[in-house]
């Protein structure tokens, strides 16, 4: 129990910040002494959270599903002849800047959350494919050899031996991919996304340092969360398979 | 039965294994032996089917192997190999009773047979069940995958040499304990080894390849007297091939018997009547004695062996 002790602080501290920055004016007013301005009001805090972790959630799903299927895929006897070109995908797609894919997916699809969706989902899916991929490639193939000398059949195998093994290591792909997919989020706003990057966004425009400020706080304090979410996930998942 | 028929097997335009037959009686250890890369392995995972045969026929009982379900078919064989390939995950407990869930027998009869092997092989149930493959010595590790291989109760056993990385003295005591089990459980065995002692020892009959092919299938005893060719010459040694004769018999088979067994005379130093003669005479050679006592089991006196038999008819 003590493993979800720290998220779940994270994530108090969270929603806690997100409801008590619109009265901490003084705080912000020492900020940014000369405007009156000093609380982002168009949308609630709440609101820009909830669709923020819903933009992350669902590309985050739609990412892990397609990336370690299609990593499942390539490792199998059927799929192994994409492996070569799948793996460099994973490799050389990493090496693409998110805000690129953003730039790429506003001409093809417009403005507001559909692009953004998309460029999170295709930026997300590479670290979840590149880990299955080292996952499941990393395990000693004596334990595959007597796993199938055994008389398990392959979805046996796949199931009860490749996945518990790769299991810590996709999980880590997981945890990149979501890191990097809530900042890059945030950039989601420039293309009409509503995110926490919004004040940060309207801060910059209209000289608020305050704006960006609480933007960046709840987008940093988010990022936490998450990755203190994961390093307990990794660690039950470490414990529940003591690996 | 198995029973391999004109069977090839190619990797590219390696010719791994090449137009070999081989039969293998109900019950009877066939040891495999061979240098490096001589295709010992591929031979053995063809029989399982772990790999396809690139042409031959290979019958077990009778029924050509690829008609069969390949589960089915391995369920029925239990396969131990060198480098263990124990599941990480997974207790040594549910290692070793992975197969008899793969049968679905039930939980009471599977943990039953874990603890009967944990203890066959050496293994404490009250401790060593519950580690961890990473927790275990290599010695350790080779008795579970033993273990895990005859778990399921097969009728056959495909062994890849089971006991090689481990030191001369854990190595003997598994190789004891296989006769053991041999001896108890009656298998059919396929064992793979390049140590030729280890053939001379656990063998009803060793193949001897090389380079794909079978230079000479025989008993231990026939391959050390008519070596098939120069490569079997070398691979028992010329030099101690005597001795190799020797370490194949016991003292029971020479010794003279007395009519009823003695209480041995205190600190008197002999042989067990399960000892190889080569032990007998090392034991000869050491004491410069030219008689032995012999004792039993439980150790009671029950006869001598003597030096003048030992070497006239002991080779
Ligand atoms: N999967 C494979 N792909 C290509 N070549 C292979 C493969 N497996 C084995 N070979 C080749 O087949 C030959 C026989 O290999 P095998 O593993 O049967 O030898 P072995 O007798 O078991 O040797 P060792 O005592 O070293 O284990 C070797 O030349 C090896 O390089
Ligand atoms: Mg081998």
């Amino acid at each position: 129990m003590r493993l979800w002790l720290a998220p779940a602080a994270w994530i108090a501290l969270l929603c806690a910040l997100a409801a008590l920055l619109p009265v901490m004016t003084p705080l912000f007013s020492w900020v940014e002494p000369g405007t009156d301005n000093l609380i982002y009001t168009r949308d609630s805090f709440y609101f820009l959270l909830q669709s923020h972790i819903w933009l992350v959630a669902v590309s985050a799903t739609i990412g892990t599903l397609v990336a370690v299927s299609a990593g499942i895929f390539v490792t199998r006897p059927a799929g192994s002849d994409f492996l070569p070109l799948v793996s460099q995908i994973a490799s050389i797609g990493q090496t693409v800047p998110p805000v690129a894919v953003l730039a790429l997916a506003v001409p093809a699809m417009g403005f507001g959350e559909k692009p953004t969706l998309f460029a999170l989902v295709l930026y997300g899916l590479l670290p979840i494919l590149r880990n299955t991929l080292a996952g499941l490639g990393g395990i000693n193939p004596a334990v595959l050899e007597a796993a199938k000398g055994m008389g398990m059949s392959s979805a046996h195998v796949l199931f009860k031996v490749e996945l518990p093994l790769a299991g810590r290591v996709i999980l880590a792909g997981i945890r990149t991919s979501v890191t990097i997919n809530i900042a890059t989020a945030a950039i989601g706003s420039t293309i009409g996304a509503r995110t926490l990057g919004d004040p940060v966004i309207a801060g910059l425009v209209n000289g608020n340092t305050a704006y960006v400020l609480q933007g960046a706080i709840l987008i940093g304090l988010l990022a936490l969360a998450t990755d203190s979410l994961f390093e307990a996930t990794e660690r039950a998942w470490a414990r529940a398979f003591s690996i | 039965m198995i029973e391999l028929k004109g069977v090839t097997r190619r990797f590219g335009d390696v010719v791994a294994v090449d137009n070999i037959d081989l039969t293998i009686e109900t019950g009877e250890v066939c040891v495999l032996v061979g240098s490096s890369g001589c295709g010992k392995s591929t031979t053995l995972r063809m029989i399982n089917r772990l790999l396809p045969r690139t042409s031959g026929e290979i019958l077990v009982d009778g029924e050509d192997i690829n008609k069969a379900d390949p589960e089915a078919l391995r369920l029925n064989m239990g396969y131990a190999i060198q480098s263990t390939g124990l599941f990480p995950h997974w207790t040594v407990a549910r290692n070793i009773g992975v197969v008899p869930d793969l049968l679905k027998w039930p939980s009471r009869k599977r943990d039953e047979r874990v603890n009967e092997l944990l203890t066959l092989l050496g293994l404490d149930p009250a401790t060593d069940a519950h580690k961890y493959p990473h927790q275990l010595s290599g010695g350790q590790a080779q008795r579970v995958g033993v273990a895990r291989a005859l778990a399921g109760d097969p009728n056959i056993l495909l062994m890849d040499e089971p006991f090689g990385a481990l030191d001369a003295i854990t190595r003997e005591n598994l190789q004891q304990e296989m006769l053991r089990i041999q001896r108890q459980l009656n298998k059919t065995t396929v064992f793979v080894t390049h140590d030729i002692d280890e053939a001379l020892k656990l063998a009803t009959r060793i193949a001897v390849m090389d380079q794909g092919r079978i230079i000479q299938h025989d008993t231990p005893e026939a391959i050390l007297r008519r070596p098939a060719s120069a490569f079997v010459e070398n691979l028992i040694g010329k030099g101690d091939r005597g001795l190799k004769l020797l370490a194949l018999r016991t003292v029971g088979d020479l010794m003279e018997r007395y009519p009823q067994p003695r209480r041995p005379e205190p600190y008197s130093n002999g042989v067990n009547e399960a000892d190889s003669l080569r032990v007998a005479l090392s034991v000869m050679v050491w004491q410069n004695s030219a008689e032995l006592p012999v004792f039993s089991e439980a150790g009671e006196e029950i006869g001598t062996v003597k030096r003048e038999q030992l070497l006239q008819g002991g080779a």
